[in-house]
């Protein structure tokens, strides 16, 4: 199990450290600066030496650090280094090294409170936040009574939720977001299209609320059996936060649910069925001679005109030798970026049916050794509100309590792409 | 409450032990709220977080303790923790509020008291803590107990005789039956770390509470799913149906968002199934393990690294998860490097005739980038996809020759390395492209590259018009190359003299190079070959004609699969570091618990005709054989049949790129005398023998194999850097 947890600053200072056994000393922290924090071509998120192993994980200017002497479940470490991530972006908005220094006394108490001897323990935020606070609270303030009901939602069965939440108007809000993989070959033909999508749901619902969530899904087991089954979408695979019923979706396929108070993700799920690619993207690149290159790229919307895509962005490479591009665009605009080699290409919005067409000319210096340019491909970053690219609608979300309240649901759908939508050409 | 933002980076600054001493002493008076002892704990606590010592400070730090505010406490605990351990003489000043705190009304404060005296590993706070133990592992708060549970581990790991002594391991075994299922995962936890250091306490299940543990994953928390799952390792379906029943509880589990309780849950199915007699049964949950496998690839980098290097394990044994779904490891431009490299040999293992075509011009797109490592590897893909698949092996050649035209030199070297393997798997069929191979030779100059090219020259020394003024130039800095170049160098030279015995150049080649191999070199390995080749070329030239241009047996890619019994014990350790080298911890963690399947009338019998037992002993540095001198009789080494023990030593400490064991020295010089004739025909007749005989499959490291039959295709793998057996000792000690 875990034997000692850091934070690292992007100099390898150490911003935390918690020693959880005693097989450590602290200077453990040094060897881990010189193999990783000071090392330019780290190539593997674990790194063992002898008997030790670190794990890292980069966030922002941050290395979150964990080190263990054992056969470690490395799968549960970088869990636990996610979790982490995500509670102190809770607690204090973003995770830096700011954010850290200056919270340093309150992560203390919530890495003792999350990891007893390397092992984590209940790390539900909402929980948390009862009984670790930013503010001090003196020791009898917490009356025992109260602490038996903190004690008893930090160890019970819907470990996630207080009971005692009392809201004047029962709201649910459910997001449902889909982010587009995208592989497409130079000629053209999709390699891989994918649907990651994640339902958020912020509910703010009194009591404790009893939710049934319908889907037009159809999980598929096996690929043979798919067949023509009218609207529903094909998903090949979901996963659940762990307030769901997995026995419950297991038998009946309902998901079934006490919601934690306020933010979560509900599901994730993946599909690769039918996936609607929302922007199609049509490019002739041509090397002229050795100096020149030229681009014409097309966009186009291909959805219901009455949605739009916004903040589109292109990023289209130019060769390692280019000196100037000459762009030339209808909408949007469009600026070479030598440091990355590309051309950024924006576009606030484009209407559904809509076409865009870029023009462009790269001049190249002549280099002595002719070196052969890579061709990344062009990525695409995009949003698409009330679309899914799945198909994926919400059929239902019912809210029981026994207090009998009305509750209000609203249901919103983006799909988007960032840094996986890519063209070859 | 969130974006709340503390304001204390001000106090990381190196500070005085003085400076704070007066600080905490004029704290004591006019400190209405607390504020200023507030202030000056903060700056001690971060000057321990900076690495300052701070533990000069103890007396006057506990005298905090009296202060009411919790977050004064919690600090003082925390200086308590990391220097209570050094002041055995003072710490007895702090007892009595411990013990206070025990037995606070507020279950957090007593939780909190055990928590911190339980972190303070020493006699004089064990004693007292003990005592408490013994009530708050009764307490009737699931809160306290639950931290109770595993301040028995802390207490267990400190002193091993006092907590067996006092009946705590007992008193945990009875928590597995606690209502709570918090509680209940905690005591598995705390048992399952006891029972793995093996002095004294075994940990096992048996089908009652086995079904117990499943019954309370449902209330516990992610973690808790995970602590509870590990442990159904522990227990030993005597019947078919129990596997199967208990199977079909943990396949739900799939479903959880948590990656590591979904690798933990297949983790479970994969051991039951070996116990399960279900055909259609263990189909389904074949079938069931793929999706989930695949969402792990869209989490964050470096779960998706372990899940990479997981899937290469569980597709090797159960080739039917994934089976069609080699796209979605396709890479993106922008993964990390690490996450290309395990997607590309996942790729490779599943590719097969009907998607050979997307395969590989996938790995023709990664072959233009930019990371010197990753265009490597996969151009060895596309030379290793040629040799698993025939059908594609003609547009894969065509690739390779592409790739040539580059004229990108780590590009042409890695194409020629492979290219040789080609020619030894289709023999007659590829030589054509020769010239081409020629043309580039000045581009060659790592000595792999090299020993491969001169291999070509001296197998199709008869093809090749010009082979001898092609040998002749390299021979030139014969004296300046490394050993493998040498060794290639004079067994290429003796093969285009039996060729073409009568040309002047081809005499005068060989006997310069037999004369330098024997008179001039001091490696032992070239010399032995020199003085070899000369006096059987000296004795009968018919007979070394022979024997030198003997028909080697193709190559097949059957050989770098692991054998069965290996990844069986392999995948016990599914979702841990283990799973993610490739190797089983006790060859590289000090005091790592082993794990191997256990007999019983329910294991599937194939599964039992490969059982690995598990050594009793960890190999300290004395066990470790090291190949001496004089002749190597692998004889010894093959398992008698029935005892698997030596067995199991070889395949655990010859490693890839390691030091290896007798029976893969000679495997290791077939490797680097690529084109010595002695060598050449071991490393496939081992292989095909292995396939049948289960005995003998363990014998061998399972990527012995690979090594001896594709080079340095695996050199890239992950591994932990130098093991227990070299550095290592030295290594931990200087450390920590």
């Amino acid at each position: 199990m875990i034997s000692a947890f850091f934070i690292f600053n992007q100099k390898g200072e150490v911003l935390i450290s918690r020693l959880y056994r005693t097989d450590f000393k602290r200077s453990i922290a040094d060897v881990f600066r010189i193999q990783v924090v000071s090392n330019s071509d780290v190539r593997s998120p674990i790194i063992t030496l002898g008997s030790t192993s670190f794990f890292h994980v980069r966030v922002n200017n941050l290395y979150v650090v964990a080190v263990t002497k054992t056969n470690a479940n490395a799968a549960l470490v970088f869990e636990f280094c996610y979790r982490f991530i995500s509670i102190a972006k809770a607690y204090f908005g973003k995770i830096d090294e700011e954010s850290v220094k200056n919270n340093f006394v309150v992560i203390y108490e919530l890495i003792d409170e999350i990891n007893d001897f390397g092992y984590p323990q209940n790390s539900e935020i909402d929980t948390l936040k009862s009984y670790i606070t930013t503010e001090s609270v003196v020791s009898t303030a917490i009356a025992a009574e109260e602490s038996s009901k903190i004690t008893s939602q930090a160890t019970g069965a819907t470990s996630w939720r207080r009971g005692d939440v009392k809201y004047k108007k029962n709201e649910a809000f459910v997001d449902v977001v889909e982010t587009v993989n995208l592989s497409m070959s130079a000629k053209g033909t999709i390699l891989r299209a994918e649907v990651d999508g994640h339902i958020q749901m912020r509910a703010y619902l009194s009591g404790s609320p009893e939710c049934k969530f319908g889907l037009n899904d159809k999980l598929v087991i096996d690929k043979n059996e798919r067949g023509a089954g009218g609207d529903a979408v094909e998903l090949d695979d979901c996963r659940f936060h762990q307030c769901v019923r997995l026995n419950e979706f297991d038998s009946s396929r309902t998901i079934s649910f006490v919601p934690p108070d306020g933010e979560f993700e509900l599901m994730r799920y993946r599909s690769t069925s039918n996936v609607k690619l929302p922007l199609r993207i049509i490019s002739t690149v041509n090397e002229i001679g050795t100096t020149q290159v030229s681009y014409v790229i097309t966009i186009k919307a291909n959805f219901n005109n009455k949605l739009s895509a916004t903040s589109v962005v292109l990023r289209i490479p130019t060769p390692l030798n280019t000196t100037n591009v000459d762009c030339k665009v209808a909408s949007g605009k469009a600026k070479y970026v030598p440091a990355e080699n590309v051309v950024v290409w924006k576009i606030p919005r484009i209407q559904g049916g809509q076409e865009c067409t870029f023009n462009a000319t790269a001049d190249l210096t002549s280099t002595t050794v002719r070196q052969v340019w890579a061709r990344p491909p062009i990525d695409v970053d995009f949003q698409v509100l009330m679309f899914t690219a799945s198909g994926l609608i919400v059929r239902f979300l019912k809210v029981f309590e026994k207090s009998n309240y009305h509750s209000i649901k609203w249901v919103r759908y983006l799909t988007k792409a960032s840094g996986s939508y890519q063209i070859r050409f | 409450m969130s974006g709340q933002q503390g304001q204390d980076a001000k106090f990381f600054q190196r500070g005085k032990i003085e400076e704070f001493r007066t600080e905490l002493q004029a704290a004591e008076s006019k400190d209405k709220k607390y504020q200023k002892r507030k202030t000056v704990l903060k700056k001690i606590v971060a000057n321990i977080t900076m690495g300052n010592d701070m533990s000069p400070l103890f007396t006057d730090v506990v005298q905090s303790l009296g202060a009411p505010l919790l977050e004064i406490k919690k600090m003082v605990y925390l200086f308590l923790m990391s220097y209570g351990r050094l002041k055995p003489e003072q710490i007895h000043i702090v007892i009595p509020s411990f013990l206070q705190d025990c037995n606070d009304r507020n279950p957090l404060i007593r939780a909190l008291a055990i928590r911190t005296m339980s972190y303070i590993p020493i006699p004089v706070v064990l004693e007292p803590l003990s005592e408490q133990l013994r009530h708050c592992l009764k307490d009737r708060d699931p809160y306290v107990r639950k931290t109770a549970a595993i301040c028995v581990a802390k207490l267990y790991v400190a002193d091993s005789r006092k907590a067996e002594k006092g009946g705590f391991v007992e008193m945990l075994r009875d928590m597995m039956l606690d209502t709570n299922a918090t509680v209940v995962a905690n005591a598995v936890a705390a048992l399952s770390e006891i029972g793995d250091r093996q002095d004294g306490v075994i940990f096992k299940l048996n089908l009652t509470i086995a079904n117990k543990l499943i019954a309370a994953l449902g209330e516990s928390s992610e973690w808790g799913q995970i602590y509870i799952l590990d442990s159904l390792l522990r227990y030993v379906p005597e019947e078919c149906a129990d596997a199967e029943m208990m199977g079909e509880r943990v396949i739900v589990q799939l479903q959880h968002a948590n990656s590591a309780v979904v690798l933990t849950a297949i983790k479970v199915l994969l051991y039951l199934m070996n116990y399960m007699e279900n055909r259609r049964l263990i189909d389904y949950i074949c079938k069931k393990m793929g999706p989930p496998l695949v969402t792990l690839i869209s989490s964050g980098p470096e779960v998706q690294y372990v899940a990479l290097r997981n899937i290469l394990l569980i597709i090797q044994r159960r080739p039917t998860v994934l089976k069609n779904d080699v796209k979605v490891f396709f890479c993106k431009y922008n993964d990390p490097i690490y996450v290309k490299l395990a997607k590309l040999e996942i790729m490779y293992r599943l590719a097969r005739d009907e998607n050979a075509k997307e395969v590989l011009a996938e790995l023709q797109e990664y072959a233009s980038e930019v990371d010197v490592d990753f265009v490597r590897k996969a151009v060895r893909s596309i030379g290793r996809l040629a040799i698993k698949v025939e059908g594609a092996a003609d547009i894969c050649i065509q690739a390779l020759l592409d790739l040539i035209e580059t004229k990108v030199t780590y590009v042409v070297q890695e194409a020629v390395i492979v290219t040789k393997d080609i020619f030894r798997r289709y023999p007659g069929k590829y030589e054509g492209i020769i010239p081409k191979l020629c043309e580039n030779m000045d581009a060659l100059d790592e000595p792999e590259s090299k020993a491969s090219m001169i291999w070509i020259l001296g197998q199709f020394a008869d093809k090749i018009d010009n082979a001898d003024e092609l040998l002749d130039d390299l021979v030139y800095t014969f004296l300046e190359e490394a050993v493998e170049v040498q060794l290639a160098l004079l067994t290429a030279t003796v093969k285009l003299f039996i060729y073409k015995a009568d040309s002047e150049t081809a005499k005068e080649l060989v006997h310069k190079v037999l004369k330098w191999a024997t008179e001039e070199v001091d490696n032992p390995d070239l010399r032995d070959r020199g003085f070899m080749y000369w006096r059987m070329l000296a004795m009968n030239p018919n007979v070394a004609r022979e024997i030198v241009l003997a028909e080697k047996p193709a190559i097949t890619t059957d050989s770098d699969r692991m054998d069965r019994g290996a990844l069986d014990q392999l995948l016990l350790h599914t979702g841990t570091l283990g799973s993610i080298y490739h190797k089983n911890p006790e060859t590289f963690i000090r005091n790592a618990a082993g794990r191997a399947l256990t007999d019983s009338p329910a294991l599937n019998a194939n599964s039992r005709s490969v059982l690995v037992t598990l050594r009793p002993q960890l190999p300290s540095a004395a066990n470790i054989n090291v190949a001496g001198p004089g002749p190597i009789e692998p004889q010894p080494n093959v398992p008698a049949a029935g005892s698997s023990r030596p067995a199991q030593l070889i395949s655990e400490d010859a490693g890839p790129g390691e030091e290896r064991d007798l029976l893969d020295i000679e495997e290791s010089t077939a490797e680097s005398g690529t084109g010595g004739d002695s060598g050449e025909g071991n490393v496939d007749v081992d292989v095909d023998a292995d396939d049948d005989d289960p005995r003998a499959a363990k014998a061998l490291d399972p990527y012995a194999n690979l090594a001896g039959a594709f080079g340095g295709y695996v050199a890239d793998q992950p591994q932990p850097i130098s093991g227990t057996s070299q550095r290592g000792g030295e290594l931990d000690d200087l450390l920590f």
